[in-house]
């Protein structure tokens, strides 16, 4: 069932599985709640990271840029 | 600002004085760009030791592959992706834990085809809810405690927005694989959260 579920969301069963899946979701509350919280959690997985990144511009540690150059200009 | 609003006749520019060596150059690079990297290798690594550490070997391998890179993609679309290998480098020599099975948090079926749990509704308006910063952490938590070759792909692809054929040459695996343990590694996350985020938990 976990392959048959991967396989409908990726957009590859054929097309009579694919039908009948949407049949059956008609008549069936549960696995449409299922599908709704998997994409809710691909949501909330995405969206706290990109909020943990817009925080981050302004705090550039100096003491790391300045080990980068000199590092750089070791090898140089 | 950063390089997402240069414009290609400034990235060439910068291009051509990085190839000469110019200090001044390689600086504003590096100040300019660090505060993305380090955003990368810490959500990676979540060590800030470690996350710095990263970033700067990812600096020192990009100065010297300069000259092999093409300019087919951003300069900074490179350097991130540089990034993320210095940061996975990092993680497979940490191993942080045995290699784990995903099993117990997959979904599980009745011979009918039915779960075995009843699927339950989640919170509406978790849109607000995500301002909480304990909810946040539980999402966090919740993605570290996916077994280490789940998680990875789950952060390259979902939150690093890489695409599947580049997750599948940093990592060495299949596009196949890649695409089967994203999906597992979602499921496991929708176990993990499933109890705070149900309706009736609220």
């Amino acid at each position: 069932m976990v392959d048959f579920l991967m396989a409908y969301l990726e957009g590859e069963l054929p097309e009579s599985e694919r039908a009948s899946f949407e049949v059956h979701l008609q008549i069936c509350p549960p696995c449409v709640v299922y599908l709704e919280t998997y994409q809710e959690a691909v949501r909330l997985g995405k969206s706290l990271c990109r909020d943990d990144s817009d925080a981050l511009p302004d705090d550039v540690p100096e003491g790391l840029v300045e080990a980068i150059l000199a590092a750089r200009s070791r090898s140089a | 600002m950063t390089g997402t609003s240069a414009s290609g006749v400034e990235e060439k520019e910068l291009l051509d004085r990085l190839r000469r060596g110019d200090a001044d150059a390689f600086e504003s690079l590096v100040r300019e760009t660090t505060p993305r990297l380090l955003a990368v290798t810490r959500r990676l690594l979540r060590s800030e030791e470690d996350a710095q550490d990263a970033v700067q070997e990812a600096f020192l391998s990009a100065f010297r592959s300069l000259e092999r890179f093409q300019g087919d993609a951003l300069l900074s679309t490179w350097l991130h992706r540089i990034a993320v290998n210095a940061a996975l480098m990092r993680l497979r020599s940490r191993r942080r834990k045995p290699e784990e099975s995903l099993e117990d948090l997959l979904p599980r079926f009745l011979e009918d085809g039915h779960h075995e749990k009843t699927p339950a509704p989640w919170r509406e308006n978790l849109d607000v809810a995500l301002e909480s910063r304990e909810l946040r952490a539980q999402i966090r938590e919740a993605i570290d405690g996916l077994p280490d070759a789940y998680r990875n792909i789950l952060m390259l692809r979902d939150i690093e927005e890489l695409d599947t054929a580049e997750v599948a040459e940093i990592l060495g695996i299949s596009a196949g694989a890649v695409k089967t343990r994203l999906h597992r590694a979602r499921m496991a996350l929708r176990t993990q959260l499933d109890p705070t985020m149900r309706a009736e938990a609220s």
